[in-house]
């Protein structure tokens, strides 16, 4: 079985390109040219020199030797954290911006949950002088303020998403209704290995340097470019996607994925979409979504607004129908208290989403010798009145 | 035996279609809407069945499509509501919806209650037309269901030609790179897009929608083309006025 997308655009029976026919020529002019483009060595020349000099990549892989020592196992972290504008989000943005100057597009759509994917894609478009519009729900736009003025101060312009719920997946469908409306000069950088194909292929393949520089890492650490873990959160799960591409297809490696639980799985209020989820469609994508018995899409619930998403990428879908990846969720307490952990031990406030993943280490017993490695994907600069007001800071 | 779509593509007249979202302004106007569009002289209908992301629409249609499901409205109650419709209605009807609340109720379900209740064809705008081919064409057909394809400005002659090839009713032409209900008027630019196209010779007649919105949008699309669908100005209409005066907007369109 592989576990990477296949021609059709298909991981095992998820993913394809569920699309109104007005999105049909702009999707179908990036599939024919997303593959073609990323294999040109001008492209990948330019795509890896800003990675190092203007992300700061490669990105640490940190051996944190005293949580290792709380919890008898051998813990690395992948410090995400540590890359420019705060998060892996930017791994992504400058190889969609690279593409769609290559593609001739002149003006730059994006959605934001948190408003971190946001901030990655207006720094790219100020970098690369190109007109930016961030579509962002109306009720994210009130909880994330910082967010907001750093897109302004970045020039883009930031719509509030009214529709529906107001929050990220409405922020998706307006974003993809202003395609649309705009077939011809624009392109829209999804932020997540989300949407129809090829996005979800797009996105992880700009990811997978992640998980490229783990296995060098690693070996230069440990003489073995193999750990027995690799651990991400999941939300829509880019972050997750770039950790696991080099290894998918390596069974020896095991996967874990670790949802939002928000208030507890059987709360009503969560975003543990592969528990809660059914096969469906969403955002062009056939995979796993929350929703009604009657096919109405569902709000998600959870502390954290990156992993507060009704669906998961195909390829996530795949890995954990397959049983290729193990689904853990964290509620929003043992994420936060996940992040105090790591703060207090390691000296690093890492972002909810990434707090979430680390709320592994309370639900999994590990071998003393594991390596088992964390993709820390964000900091937690964003999330300070989060922590403040959780823990009465 | 003849569809009532094909039935009706053969008049010799310009066909005026009417989209309007079931359940909206109230739950139980469904049926009251399809006699009374019926009774002022409106050829076909497309019932739109709502869902909560409705990726092609703008505004209007998006905020009918959200009072409908507060209001209730599922793809069992809409059922419910056209059981007996045939009963006093004879022009086509389409149910138009986006694919996962029929994916939900089960693709093959849903065709036998259409089939059932009295249901000519469907539009689903985002089933791809690979997945179309390769999965359902076969039991659409084998229920007699028309499946409604569309084409925009951007479409190519190629793939234009290939829709043609495996639609059997008629092409739902949007009349330009928009959501529904964004247009207002029509330009150079459409009018070369609709002769453009008749020029092509397709096998399917052509129905143009989106800004179709007055008696002139209606007869500037209707030029070229085989007819017009008429949406969100509809749906504008019942939300500005009573459902009484659905005669008076289609007087308005056709006198």
């Amino acid at each position: 079985m592989s576990y990477n997308v296949n021609i059709k655009g298909y991981y095992g029976e998820f993913g394809g390109a569920f699309i109104p026919e007005m999105l049909y020529p702009n999707v179908e002019e990036l599939r024919q040219n997303y593959l073609k483009v990323m294999a040109e060595p001008e492209f990948q020349a330019e795509f890896n020199q800003l990675l190092k000099d203007y992300v700061g990549r490669p990105s640490p892989l940190y051996f944190a030797k005293r949580l290792s020592e709380v919890y008898n196992t051998r813990i690395y972290l992948k410090r995400e954290d540590l890359n420019h504008t705060g998060a892996h989000k930017i791994n992504n943005t400058i190889g969609q911006i690279l593409m769609a100057k290559r593609l001739g597009k002149t003006r730059i759509i994006a959605e934001t949950g948190a408003g971190q994917h946001g901030v990655a894609t207006a720094t790219v478009c100020a970098l690369m002088g190109l007109e930016c519009i961030v579509y962002m729900g109306e009720i994210d736009i009130a909880r994330q303020a910082p967010n907001v003025a750093r897109m302004k101060m970045l020039g883009a312009t930031v719509v509030p998403a009214l529709s529906g719920s107001k929050t990220l997946k409405d922020a998706t469908n307006e974003a993809i209704r202003d395609w649309i409306n705009n077939p011809v000069n624009t392109h829209y950088i999804i932020g997540s290995v989300v949407g129809p194909h090829p996005y979800p292929d797009m996105v992880a393949r700009f990811q997978s340097v992640i998980s490229e520089e783990i296995q060098k890492q690693l070996l230069a650490h440990e003489q073995t470019s193999k750990p027995e873990y690799v651990v991400a959160c999941v939300g829509g799960g880019s972050n997750a996607a770039g950790a696991y591409y080099h290894f998918l297809e390596d069974t020896s490696v095991k996967l874990i994925a670790v949802e939002a639980a928000g208030h507890g799985i059987d709360s009503g209020e969560s975003a543990a979409t592969s528990v809660l989820g059914r096969e469906g469609i969403i955002h062009g994508s056939k995979t796993l979504l929350m929703q009604t018995k009657d096919g109405q899409i569902t709000e998600p619930y959870s502390i954290s607004a990156g992993l507060d998403y009704p669906g998961v990428g195909p390829m996530h879908a795949h890995l954990f129908a397959s049983g290729r990846a193990e689904f853990l969720a964290a509620t929003d307490n043992e994420a936060m208290t996940a992040g105090m952990k790591l703060a207090q031990l390691e000296g690093i406030i890492p972002a909810i989403e990434s707090a979430h993943a680390l709320a592994v280490f309370e639900k999994k017993q590990f071998n003393p010798n594991d390596i088992v490695v964390l993709c820390l994907s964000g900091r937690g600069d964003k999330d300070l009145d989060t922590y403040i007001n959780y823990f009465k800071l | 035996m003849m569809n009532r779509i094909q039935t009706k593509l053969k008049e010799d007249k310009k066909l005026l279609s009417i989209y309007f979202t079931a359940g909206f302004p109230n739950l139980e106007d469904t049926a009251s809407i399809i006699n009374q569009l019926e009774q002022s002289g409106v050829d076909m209908i497309e019932i739109g069945l709502p869902f909560s992301d409705p990726l092609a629409d703008g505004p209007t249609i998006q905020a009918s499509s959200t009072q409908s499901l507060k209001n209730g409205m599922t793809t069992e109650v809409l059922f419910q509501q056209l059981k007996n419709i045939r009963e006093t209605v004879l022009i086509p009807l389409l149910l138009m919806g986006y694919f996962n609340p029929i994916l939900q109720y089960g693709v093959e379900a849903f065709c036998e209650k259409c089939q059932e209740v009295g249901i000519d064809g469907l539009i689903i705008p985002d089933l791809p037309v690979d997945v179309y081919v390769a999965d359902y064409q076969k039991m659409f057909e084998a229920h007699g269901l028309l499946n409604v394809f569309l084409i925009t400005p951007q479409t190519s002659e190629e793939r234009i030609k290939f829709i043609d090839s495996i639609s059997n009713g008629f092409i739902y032409m949007v009349s330009s790179s928009s959501v529904t209900g964004s247009q207002e008027g029509f330009g150079e630019e459409q009018t070369n897009y609709f002769k453009r196209i008749a020029k092509m010779q397709l096998h399917n007649a052509q129905i143009v929608g989106f800004g179709i919105s007055n008696k002139q949008t209606f007869s500037q699309a209707t030029a070229y083309t085989k007819g017009a669908i008429i949406g969100s100005a509809f749906i504008k209409h019942l939300t500005e006025n009573r459902e009484g005066t659905i005669k008076d907007f289609v007087k308005r369109i056709l006198e």
